[in-house]
């Protein structure tokens, strides 16, 4: 998610499940990281972007130093997903200090601590097993901002001594943070940029890949060519235009704005249907594009509303909502769109 | 940010400013400005732009900021809906069937 976070795998090496648990980890190891991205972290990045391996892209959990680092260093957590651990190492060049990797199985910061993988429990018996207590002399732990989610500071304060402090959303700001001591108003905000948004378009690439496949193929044998493009364009709207364009697609809903972007996908297709069969009789040809019209839509606006967990700042509560309201408006244009074309394809081979 | 201007507009957030200690953490933990300083007491400036993450209220030591928090993903719900689980949550976990959350392979879960 907004976590830009950046990834290790070359540094870690490959490891096992069972060398990552508390019971195994050494309480006085201390690794070492380095602020250098190297092709083979990018090359790691690249993959979990697109996907592959998706729950393998872990560091050790435990505590590593970064530099030379001396007991007063700043103590820095994150989670053990390469792209957060990598974010966060890269952008402390310079700095010395520790950084304590806590076992949340390769997810990112914010959506491990919305599990609560990332949380207070974790970072307690993290704090305890690595004996960070004594390697530092202070008592505080430096936090993004988003593992608040998981996290009860007051609660690590009672139970380990050491003070949370939140640090801002993003790591990019981290040098600035530490200068000031504090974090600026638009530091704690969380962004959703063009940026964010088209990383995510890989990964939606990859989750509709089979199922579009299976539906292309489908069309193009029950229906035509012009049909299985057209799933293809309903699709690609909704995975790759919607995540560039969301912002300025009118309306607040995603499944109306995935609606207007369907719509829009879908018009070629209506106008091909209605104009490319000029021997056919006028009400087929009419028939076809309104099917278009009511079958694209709905795709585009489905893929939209699923794109609702990718993003930043939607609700359970709006995305709940928005559920209950246009699934079933989805449901039946889709099914009447099938219904029509499957009609209008049955009619014209028999008359 | 353009993106403000889409946002949830009903949500379960609950503020209590009597029990507020003026703290501060649910400024600085709120990814969205929903909560601003002001006075002896913190002020709920931007309600409609919370997104239920419930950071604040994790970090509210008086109890006095509630909020029913989870996921805002169809994907997620939609899984959970098909095969009876209660809440949907995200990514793998030290529970059996962690991590097929909404087996869409939705990016949440990155």
């Amino acid at each position: 998610m907004s976590e830009r976070a950046q990834g290790c795998a070359s540094c870690c090496g490959p490891l096992t499940e069972a060398a990552w648990t508390l019971e195994n980890t050494e309480s006085s190891t201390i690794r070492t990281a380095t602020s250098t991205i190297t092709r083979a972290d990018r090359w790691d990045h690249f993959l979990a972007r697109w996907g592959y391996k998706r729950n393998e892209h872990r560091v050790e959990p435990g505590l590593y130093a970064l530099g030379n680092p001396t007991p007063e260093s700043p103590v820095f957590v994150t989670a053990n997903y390469t792209l957060s651990f990598d974010a966060l190492r890269s952008v402390l060049a310079g700095i010395d200090g520790y950084i304590l990797v806590l076992n949340t199985y390769g997810i990112n910061v914010w959506c491990a601590a919305g599990k609560g993988t990332f949380g207070t429990d974790e970072l307690v018996q993290r704090v305890e097993a690595t004996g960070l207590g004594e390697v530092v002399n202070h008592r505080r732990l430096i936090l993004p901002q988003l593992g608040a989610t998981g996290v009860a500071a007051h609660e690590v304060k009672k139970r380990t001594g050491f003070k949370v402090e939140y640090g801002p959303v993003r790591a990019a700001d981290l040098p600035e943070y530490l200068k000031a001591g504090e974090a600026t108003p638009e530091m704690r905000r969380v962004r959703f940029a063009l940026r964010d948004r088209t990383v995510l378009i890989p990964i939606e690439l990859v989750g509709i890949f089979v199922p579009l496949l299976i539906a292309t193929v489908a069309s193009l044998l029950i229906v035509g060519p012009l049909a299985a493009a057209g799933a293809v364009a309903a699709a690609a709207a909704g995975v790759v235009l919607f995540p560039l364009l969301l912002p300025w697609i009118p309306t607040r809903d995603f499944s109306s704005k995935g609606l207007i972007l369907g719509g829009l996908a879908a018009l070629p297709f209506a106008l091909a249907a209605f104009l490319g069969r000029p021997d056919t009789v006028w009400w087929l040809r009419a028939g076809g594009a309104l099917a278009y019209l009511l079958g694209l839509p709905p795709v585009t606006a489905f893929l939209a509303l699923n794109f609702t967990g990718s993003t930043t700042f939607t609700s359970k509560s709006g995305v709940r909502r928005e559920m209950l309201t246009y699934i079933p408006v989805m449901a039946w244009t889709f099914g009447g769109g099938i219904l029509l074309i499957v009609a209008v394809t049955l009619l014209r081979l028999l008359g | 940010m353009a993106t403000d201007a889409i946002r949830a507009d009903i949500n379960t957030l609950e503020y209590n400013p009597a029990l507020c200690i003026n703290c501060g953490m649910c400024i600085a933990v709120c990814p969205h400005g929903v909560f601003a300083p002001n006075g002896r007491a913190v002020q709920l400036v931007r309600h409609e732009a919370c997104m239920e993450c419930g950071a604040c209220q994790q970090n509210c030591p008086t109890g006095a900021i509630s909020v029913d928090s989870g996921v805002g993903c169809a994907a997620a719900m939609i899984y959970a809906a098909l095969t009876g689980r209660k809440e949907p949550t995200c990514g793998p976990g030290p529970e059996p069937g962690d991590g097929e959350c909404c087996g869409t392979g939705a990016p949440c879960c990155g």
